[in-house]
Formats: structure tokens, sequence, C-alpha cells
């Protein structure tokens, strides 16, 4: 519980997705709006889970610890339906928003496209549970005390933070493909955006076998991550382009004015 | 201990949102009759040549104007607003970062020892719920109707010219606010830490803090440090209410404040309305000081940044004499300097719009938002020590901030910032302490992961 642990698990946790907010969207403040709005959504959703699950909990037997864990999955269950359920909330919310803006606005262009707003949504939706999973846990890590000096596990901050990290980055890619399919009408891609959700966060079921929960999840998160790279017009040959430098779009598109 | 009332004035004033995006010539062309932000009137008058008396045939003209210009500028309020949107959300990060770092650091500022402002004289120590209920609700109505009060007279002081007085009580103010508070403030700081340090030197930064502060909001100051000191006095101001305000009060004066925000500043006969309608009988802009500006408006030939407000309050912090001051200059507290007001108007009236970037048209927000907002956040932080209450406060409170600015681009006129963002943070803070709160530490406990 030591500086170290603090420092280490926070830029673990967060720092790819602080990297990302630096660099893509600090400097644009529709994109902070967008992002603090799917922050909110998400908010939204958790906040109606715990109601549903509060109240089962109050009319249930407190005593069974077995019925309070079977509650708990079923909380965990509800939550990521209801969070799925809120993105397409949002989703639908910003398309009204933006056929409205285009109906008022001179040009012909929206000041922001369908694409960044599922990837800036998605971030909102990762930075918001990512804190929630973590920031009570860093908080803990910088005070004194021993981990799992009860016979827990030694690695909880270590692996709390990986698994932090690998929400945030799902909820990112999770945001991209489901937009994306919500455009195309590929429904049966939501169904597996969604069933993947599900299946991230039963694995965590498994927790503190964190080989059955950790390792599952990283190989979603770049299964996921290839698959929202498809989706949002990334391809090989784009890729080739843009790591040897000779992507004009791309160069054109950051040079800056002098 | 007697509280800065003068504060609950100045930021029922400064609870006025006001737009700035709007392009010049239709802003300048609304019927003055209408009760416009006073606050607009400095930047009209940049961008638009004024002639000492309107007519008021800008009535036609604003009737035939406004159709072609809403196009533009409901297109704008996105592209613009947005810009306009991030420079608020900076400032309250800003103040909200620096009251909740202190809250959890400085353990100062969440003692109780007994000590209560003399405006909220009813104690929570009582034996039952609905006695603690009533003694809440007593305090809230005690320190709603003496902010009324402040208000109203302040609308008659204003309205009897009586300038001088309000000037000479601001400066008392924020003389107050800056050595004072600070002062305070740094004392805790060092005994958090545990820091040696002797009288002159503390002297010293105290002094240099408090003149370099004076100087910025009271006269000329690059734009950045004015609002530096506008929300370090927020934060030290929000920090006085979260130490002296007991508990249950706390929460129903919030939502009364945001109740009186709406009222005040929407209905007809609101005093604060009232005073918009003065100002713009004078065709004064009324209340530059106590008021965050997020730009700067630079005048031909000259560099007279848009003063920004003044500390709101002084709270003398100590005793009870000190109150009877600190009511009487309550009132002159929340005004800002209405004869340098009117100086610079005039001195504006003679730019062009070619002085005026697109750039530097900003929205003002009242430093009374930035003080309830950060006591908002600050009560969440000390009570419980749970840091997402915290954080689901801190989003509630910033896109309630969006909604406003978004409704103050539709509707162009001056409006209260405190209502949706208060509720927006009320309801977050009670769901997420009572119901996300032992959801969380059960998942947290099992490591599971939604």
């Amino acid at each position: 519980m030591t500086a170290s642990v603090f420092f280490g698990c926070t830029f673990i946790a967060f720092g790819p997705a602080i990297a990302l907010f630096l660099f893509t969207i600090a400097r644009d403040p529709l994109r902070v709006i967008f992002l603090i709005a799917g922050a909110f959504f998400w908010l939204c959703s958790l906040l109606l889970s715990s109601l549903v699950w509060f109240i089962t909990v109050q009319i249930s037997n407190k005593e069974s610890s077995s019925q309070q864990k079977g509650l708990l999955i079923f909380g965990v269950v509800l939550s990521v339906l209801l969070q799925e359920t809120c993105r397409f909330g949002y989703y639908k919310l910003l398309k009204k928003a933006n056929e409205g803006l285009l109906m008022l606005s001179a040009e012909e262009t929206m000041p922001i496209s369908i694409r960044q707003l599922a990837y800036v949504s998605g971030l909102g939706f990762g930075f918001m549970s990512g804190a929630f999973s973590m920031v009570n846990i860093l908080a803990d890590s910088v005070g004194p005390g021993t981990t799992g000096i009860h016979g827990d596990s030694q690695h909880y901050f270590l692996s709390s933070a990986f698994m932090t990290m690998a929400i945030i980055l799902l909820h990112m890619f999770w945001g991209v493909v489901f937009f994306d399919s919500c455009e195309k009408q590929h429904w049966w891609s939501l169904a597996v955006v969604v069933i993947s959700h599900l299946l991230v966060s039963c694995l965590t079921f498994q927790n503190p076998q964190y080989v059955g929960s950790l390792v599952p999840t990283y190989i979603i998160v770049f299964l996921v991550g290839l698959w929202a790279f498809f989706c949002s017009g990334g391809s090989l040959r784009n890729l080739k382009l843009c790591l040897t430098c000779k992507d004009k779009d791309f160069l054109l598109a950051n040079h800056r004015p002098r | 201990m007697s509280t800065s009332d003068s504060e609950e004035d100045s930021y029922n004033e400064r609870t006025a949102l006001v737009a700035s995006e709007i392009p010049s010539v239709p802003s300048y062309q609304q019927d003055p009759d209408q009760p416009q932000p006073a606050d607009m009137e400095p930047r009209r008058r940049t961008v638009a040549p004024e002639p000492a008396a309107e007519p008021p045939s800008l009535d036609r003209s604003a009737v035939e104007r406004e159709p072609v210009d809403l196009e533009e500028e409901e297109e704008l309020p996105l592209k613009y607003g947005a810009k306009h949107v991030i420079m608020l959300f900076v400032p309250v990060t800003l103040c909200m970062v620096v009251v909740v770092a202190t809250i959890k650091s400085v353990s100062f500022y969440t003692e109780k020892n007994g000590q209560q402002l003399i405006y909220t004289p009813f104690t929570e120590d009582t034996d039952t719920v609905g006695e603690r209920l009533l003694n809440s609700v007593l305090n809230t109505i005690i320190m709603i109707s003496v902010i009324v009060v402040m208000t109203i007279f302040l609308v008659v002081l204003y309205k009897y010219r009586c300038y001088k007085f309000i000037h000479g009580w601001l400066i008392l103010s924020s003389l107050m606010m800056l050595f004072w508070f600070s002062f305070m403030y740094l004392g805790e700081v060092f005994k958090t830490y545990n820091l040696a340090m002797d009288y002159p030197t503390v002297a010293m930064i105290i002094w240099n803090f408090g003149v370099v502060g004076m100087i910025c909001i009271h006269w000329k100051g690059p734009l950045q440090l004015q609002q530096a000191y506008l929300i370090a006095i927020s934060a030290l101001m929000a920090l006085v209410f979260i130490k002296y305000l007991p508990e249950w009060s706390a929460w129903v004066i919030l939502g009364a404040i945001s109740v009186y925000d709406l009222v005040a500043v929407l209905c007809p006969k609101g005093p604060l309305r009232m005073l918009v309608e003065t100002a713009q009988e004078r065709n004064e802009p009324i209340f530059p000081a106590l008021i965050y500006s997020s730009a700067m408006i630079w005048m031909v030939g000259m560099a007279n940044p848009a003063r920004h407000a003044e500390p709101t309050n002084q709270d003398t912090g100590s005793s009870d004499e000190e109150a009877h001051r600190s009511e009487g200059s309550a009132l002159a507290r929340d005004w800002v300097e209405p004869e340098t007001q009117v100086s610079s108007g005039m001195n504006r009236s003679y730019s062009t719009e070619d002085d005026l970037d697109e750039e530097d048209r900003g929205v003002k927000l009242g430093l009374g938002d930035f003080i309830f907002y950060s006591v908002l956040v600050g009560k969440a932080a000390a009570t419980g020590g749970d840091w997402n209450t915290t954080l689901a406060c801190f989003v509630a409170i910033l896109i309630g901030l969006c909604l406003t600015l978004l409704l103050l681009a539709i509707f162009k006129k001056a409006l209260p910032a405190l209502p949706i963002s208060i509720t927006f943070g009320l309801v977050f803070y009670f769901s997420t302490d009572n119901l996300v709160r032992p959801f969380m530490d059960n998942l947290a406990a099992h490591q599971f992961y939604i």
C-alpha cells in the first residue's frame, strides 16, 4: 500500500484512457461535452440497476450469504443489460440531436460525425465505469494496510487495475461497434456486443482466480478492438500507410497551419 | 460566527448566466424594455457604436432581425456554444477540485465544533429526527429570508444610486476575503502538513497574494490571474460554508437556494429581474463584478479588460460584532463599482466591431454559482469518504451546467444557473450515497465488474 502501488495502479488503469483523452478529445470542446454526457448516461444506468438491486436486497433474506451472492450476480447481469440499453438510448438521443443540428445549420457537414460520437461516448462510458470501479480502491491503496491479510489474494490492486483498463478499452470498442451496427441495422452484431459484455462481467465471477478472468478478458479486448478497427474503416492497407507515414490524408489532416 | 450574507445576496445576481455569443447587431437591436441580461450590454456596446440614448425603435428592428439571425444563431450555439461550455467547465472543475482536495486533506474544514453561523441558529444536535428536520427547515427559512431582504435592499440601493457606498463596501469585502480567509486557509494547510513557518514569511506571502488580488479584481490584471483569483475566492467561501453549515441545513439550503434563484431571475417581480430592468433603463451594465467572465473585451486604444467579480462576501468568521458590520456591508458587497462601470461603458462605446474577435465573447457565470456547486461537491466529499458520490455529483453538476448553457443559447436571456445543476447534484448525491454505494462496495468486495 505504498505510493508506488497507488501511482502504478492509477497509471495502469487510467493511462491509456487519459492518453486517448489528451490526444484526441481534449482539444475539441464538442467532444468533451459528449464525453461527459456519455459518462452521465452510464451513471444513470448504474443508478437504475442499483435501485433494483437495492430493492431486491431489502426484500430478501439478509442472513443467507448465498442468496446475497445470487442477488449480486443478478445485479451484475441487470446492470450490464441496463448499460447497453442506456448506450442505445444515448445513440438515439445523439441521432436526434444530429438531425436537429443538420436541419438548423447552414453548413452541409456536421461538426462531429457519428463515428466520432461513437468513440467519444464509448470512452465516456469507459471513464465513468473505470472510475467507479477503481477510485475507491486507489484511495484505499494510499492508506495503511496489508493486502490480503485474511488470506485473500495479494494481487488485489494490480488485478483491479488491469481489469479496469480492460473494461475502459472495451467500453470504447463496444461504443464504436454498437453505434456502427445501429447505423447499419445489423442487429446480430449488436447482440454480439451485449453478449461479449455479459461474458466479460461473468468471467469476473471467477475472481480471485485471475487467470480465468483476466486472460480471456484481454483476449476479448483484442478481438473487439480488431472488430472496432475494421468497423470504423480501418484496414491493413490503412494501417500500413499510417505506420510508414505515407498516409496523405492523415498527414494533411494533422498538418498544423503556420 | 457570521456568514457573509453578502455572499447570499451577491450570488443571487451572480447566478444569472448570460449569453454572449450573440452576434453584435441583433443583440444590440433587442428591445431594451425587455429584461435583457445586463451583462450582455458591455459586449454589445463594444460591437456597435452606441447612441447615448437608445430609442426603442429597436422594436421593429428586433423583430425583423430575429428570423434572419435565428438560423445563424441557432447553429452557432453548438459550434460556438461548445467552446463556451468548456470555458465554464474548466473553472467550475478547478474550483471543485480545490475544494475537494482541501476537504480530503485539511481536516479543519470537516471538524464540527458546534459553532454555527448566526444565520443558522437552530442546532442539529437534537434527539429526534423530526426535530432535526424542523430545525434545518427553520434554519433554511432564516437564511433565505436574509438573502431576500438583502437582495431587495440592494435593488433599492441601486435604484437610489448609492454607488460610492456600494463601491466602498465591495472593496472592504474583498479585502476581508483576500487577506483574512486566505491567511486562515494557509494556517490550516501548514498545520495539516506540519510545516514550520515564521510570521514574517507568512506576512509576505499573504500581503503579496492579497494586494495582487485586489489589483486584479478591482482594477486591471491579466485575465487568467483574475480568473484564478475568482476561483480561489469562491473556493474559500465554499469551504467556509461547508464548515459552518450544519449537515441537514446545508442540503435544505441548497435546495431552497435553487428555487429562490429560479424565482428571482425569472419572475417578473423577482428582485434580480428588477435589477436587470433598472440597469437596462439606465443603460448601465450591471454587476460586472462578482461574475466570472470567460473572456476579455478589448477596446480601441485601451486595454480595459472586463471587470471581474469581486469577492462576494466577506465572511468575518469570528465575532458577532462583525456580524452587524457584515450585514451592512453585505448590501454593498454585491455591487460592482458602478462609476467605473459607467465610465468603462462609455469607453466601450467607442470601440467598433473589429475589435471584438468572436473568440473573445465569453459567457459569464456568477460567483455564487461557483460557490454553491463547490459546496455541494465538497459536502459530498466530506460526508462519507466515498469517492463515487463525489464523482457522481461532479458529473451531475457539469451536465446541469451544460443543459443550462444550452437553454441560454436557445432563450438568449439571463438564466439562473443553480436550479438544474443543483437538482441533478442533489438527486445524484442522495441516490449514489444510498443506492449505488452498497452495490459498488459489494461488487468491489467480490471483485465483480460490471
